[in-house]
Formats: C-alpha cells, structure tokens, sequence
C-alpha cells in the first residue's frame, strides 16, 4: 500500500519555485531520509505532505487522515504560556488520545519532561522546546510521521532517544525525515531524496 | 464534553487561561474604552444631546473591540500554533468558535466598566442600549474573530484588520445606535440578531478555508 504519492510536484512562493517536478512514492511503513542544503524545499516538502501548504502544480496524494499524521516543524508549534502538560492536555484533547493522561505522562517520562512539566515552555531552553514538540508530534501515535530537522538543538542525550524512537517507529509507521545529517538515519532509512 | 463542543470548550479555556497568565488584552480595553469616554465627555458641548453620546458610546464599543481582535491569534502566531491546531482539530471551525468566546468574553469584561462609565459621565442606559450591546458584541466576535484569522496571516495585520472590521461593522454601529435612540428599539435588535446569524454561519463556514494555507 502507498501511503505517499507525488507526480511533478511543485510549490511556488511568489515568483520563486521552491520544489519543481519531484516524484514520489512511499510505501506504508517507509522510512524517507530527506537531505539537501538550505533552501533546497526540505520543510516545503514535509509542509506540503502535512497538508500546510497546497502544491501550485503535479498531483500529491496522501493515504492517511489529517488526523494521523504527526508533523514536526522548525518552531514547537505549542503555546509559550502554557506548560508542557497543558500543551499536550489540549492537543490530547483535539486529537481524541485514547487514555491520554496515561500517554502525556510516558511520553513527558521518556522525554525527561516530567520534571518540568508544570514549567510555562516560555521557561524552557531550545533543546526542552524541541523535546516538547517531539511529545506533541507522537502524541497521538500518528501513521504517517513527518520530522523537519528533528535532531536540531538536542543535546547528546536526546539525539539518543530521538534514535531508539525512530528505530521503533521505523517499519511500524510511515516516516519522512528532514536532516542535514543522513548519517544519523541512514541505518534506518528505506529511501533517500536528496533536493536542491 | 466531547466531540466538537469539547474542542471548542478546550480552545476558549486555553485563550482566557493564556489572557489570565498575560493580562495584556482585557486591562488594555478597559483602559482604552474608558480613556475615550472621557475624551468625548469633554469633546462634546455641555448642552449636547444625550443622543450625541450614545452615538459615541458605539464608536468607543466598536475601537476597544479592535484592541482585542488584533491580539486575538497574538499567542498562536508566535511559534506557529496555529499550524498546530489546524493538524489537530477534526473540524478546523472549532478553532473560530473558541475564539469567538474567547473574544466574547474580553469584551464582556471590558463593557462591565465602560457601561457604567458611560452612565456617570453622561447618561443612564436604558434596557434597550444594554441589549444591543450584547447582541453586538455576537456579531463583532464572530465576525472579527474571521478577519482577525484573515490578518494574522499578513505581514500588514495590524493595518488590515482595521480595514476589514470597520466596514463590515457599519450594520452593528446603525443597528446598535438605532436602538439606543429609536422610541421602538424592536425593529433595530431584530436587525441586529439577524445580522449575527448570518455572519456567525458565514464565518463559521468558511474558517476551514481561512487557515487553509
């Protein structure tokens, strides 16, 4: 089964063509390794494929509901005066997480959050912040995970739960993950698209 | 509450949870609506008519409104929660119609003062005055809270918005100053409940299309 299909898929801003003529296909359980400099499209990619943005041209075609993908963007895309469990209480809420007290607190657990989960995230340093969102974007245990640079401002640490998450995810869910790192995922990778 | 409700319920907390822990909407308005009684209450003539003053009663409802609609999606641009939202809600009008209580609220608290502090610089308010105000304040969430989605995603928002609400709130200032001032208010708070009703169904329906991109 095809869970991502993209014929000459093209995204314009203005006058400028950020993605031209890219082909796509990704099978249910694909693990997708997207590399290439900046300005390459790599977060246009995964905003198009998260349904953020719409193709100016070719066709996208995504096999999975709104509601199962889980999208990682450069900024944590939770409210700054809110805590780390209120952030999650309301996208727990909005995503209909079954038992979703149970799944905030072993994802705030896994993510070294717990401790600091009552903190306001304005609080929070950017490798917090980014943990945080990696919560968000599991929280409700998406299908089709979509990760922009998810190794971006974590320490050593969280590099290596960040690892072993993927490693897990790999196989069992669709993944389409942006780094300018390929090494780091490469092990786990069943394909590479480099843009630019 | 589940389902959609919840979603709404869940979104209108998060914003007077987020007002709450800021104080930096509802003080504002207050504030300003009460600064600029003050300013008409020396502006207009000591012998001018009480009418003249209902009538800038609506002006000063219809610019504190402006003050909590430009902060409105304030919290969910930073860090582009709304993106977030968007991805998370089953039906994207929840996102609006939180807002919209949300806003509703805001004004609510703001018009606890400047009523009264109309009352004490000019004249008592009579039921009618007080009833459009509230069916006023409907239409000016529901369709503020529309345009202020519309701006927050232009880099001119706080020019925009301005330009959008003025016009489309023409029909709430003729409504809600003819029933300040009409012997028979019915006719003008009628005019006002229908104006709410469709521009709460026109903007509820197409908010999805709004955050679409």
């Amino acid at each position: 089964m095809t869970a991502i299909r993209a014929r000459a898929l093209e995204r314009r801003f203005g006058e400028k063509r950020v993605l031209a003529g890219l082909d796509l296909d990704v099978p249910a359980g694909g693990f997708v390794a997207v590399t290439g400099p900046n300005g390459s499209g790599k977060s246009t990619l995964l905003a198009l494929l998260a349904g953020l943005l719409t193709p100016t041209g070719g066709e996208l075609e995504i096999a999975v509901e709104r509601a199962e993908v889980g999208y990682l963007a450069h900024e944590p895309l939770v409210y700054r005066e809110l805590s780390a469990l209120e952030n999650l209480e309301l996208y727990g809420r909005l995503y209909r997480v079954p038992e979703r007290r149970e799944r905030i607190g072993m994802l705030l657990e896994r993510y070294g959050l717990w401790e600091a989960r009552h903190e306001r995230v304005s609080a929070y340093s950017r490798g917090m912040a980014q943990r945080l969102a990696l919560c968000r974007t599991l929280l409700h245990d998406p299908r089709l995970v979509l990760l922009d640079e998810p190794y971006s401002a974590l320490d050593a640490d969280g590099a290596r739960l960040l690892d072993a998450e993927l490693a897990a995810l790999a196989g069992e869910r669709t993944l389409v993950v942006s780094t300018h790192d390929p090494e780091r995922v490469r092990p786990l990778a069943t394909e590479e698209l480099t843009l630019g | 509450m589940s389902g959609y409700l919840g979603d709404v319920a869940a979104l209108a907390r998060t914003s007077l949870l987020l007002e709450l822990r800021s104080r930096d909407t509802v003080p504002a308005m207050v504030l300003f609506v009460v600064s600029a009684l003050v300013v008409f209450r020396f502006s207009l003539p000591a012998d001018a008519s009480d009418l003249a003053a209902l009538g800038l009663l609506w002006i000063a409802i219809v610019f504190t409104a402006i003050l909590a609609l430009t902060r409105a999606f304030v919290a969910e641009r930073e860090g582009r929660v709304l993106d977030g939202l968007v991805l998370a809600t089953a039906d994207r009008s929840a996102i609006w119609l939180g807002k919209v209580v949300g806003v509703l609220a805001f004004l609510v608290l703001a018009e606890l003062v400047a009523l009264p502090a109309f009352a004490l610089f000019f004249t008592p308010l009579g039921w009618e005055t007080v009833a459009a105000v509230a069916l006023a304040n409907v239409g000016i969430a529901a369709v503020g809270t529309l345009l202020a989605a519309m701006a927050a995603a232009s880099r001119a928002r706080e020019l925009l918005l301005p330009l959008l609400f003025l016009p489309l709130v023409i029909p709430i200032v003729v409504g809600g100053v003819g029933a300040s001032v009409e012997p028979d208010p019915s006719r003008y708070l009628a005019f006002l409940g229908l104006y709410d009703l469709i521009f709460a169904i026109l903007a509820w329906a197409s908010f999805d299309y709004v955050v679409a991109e």
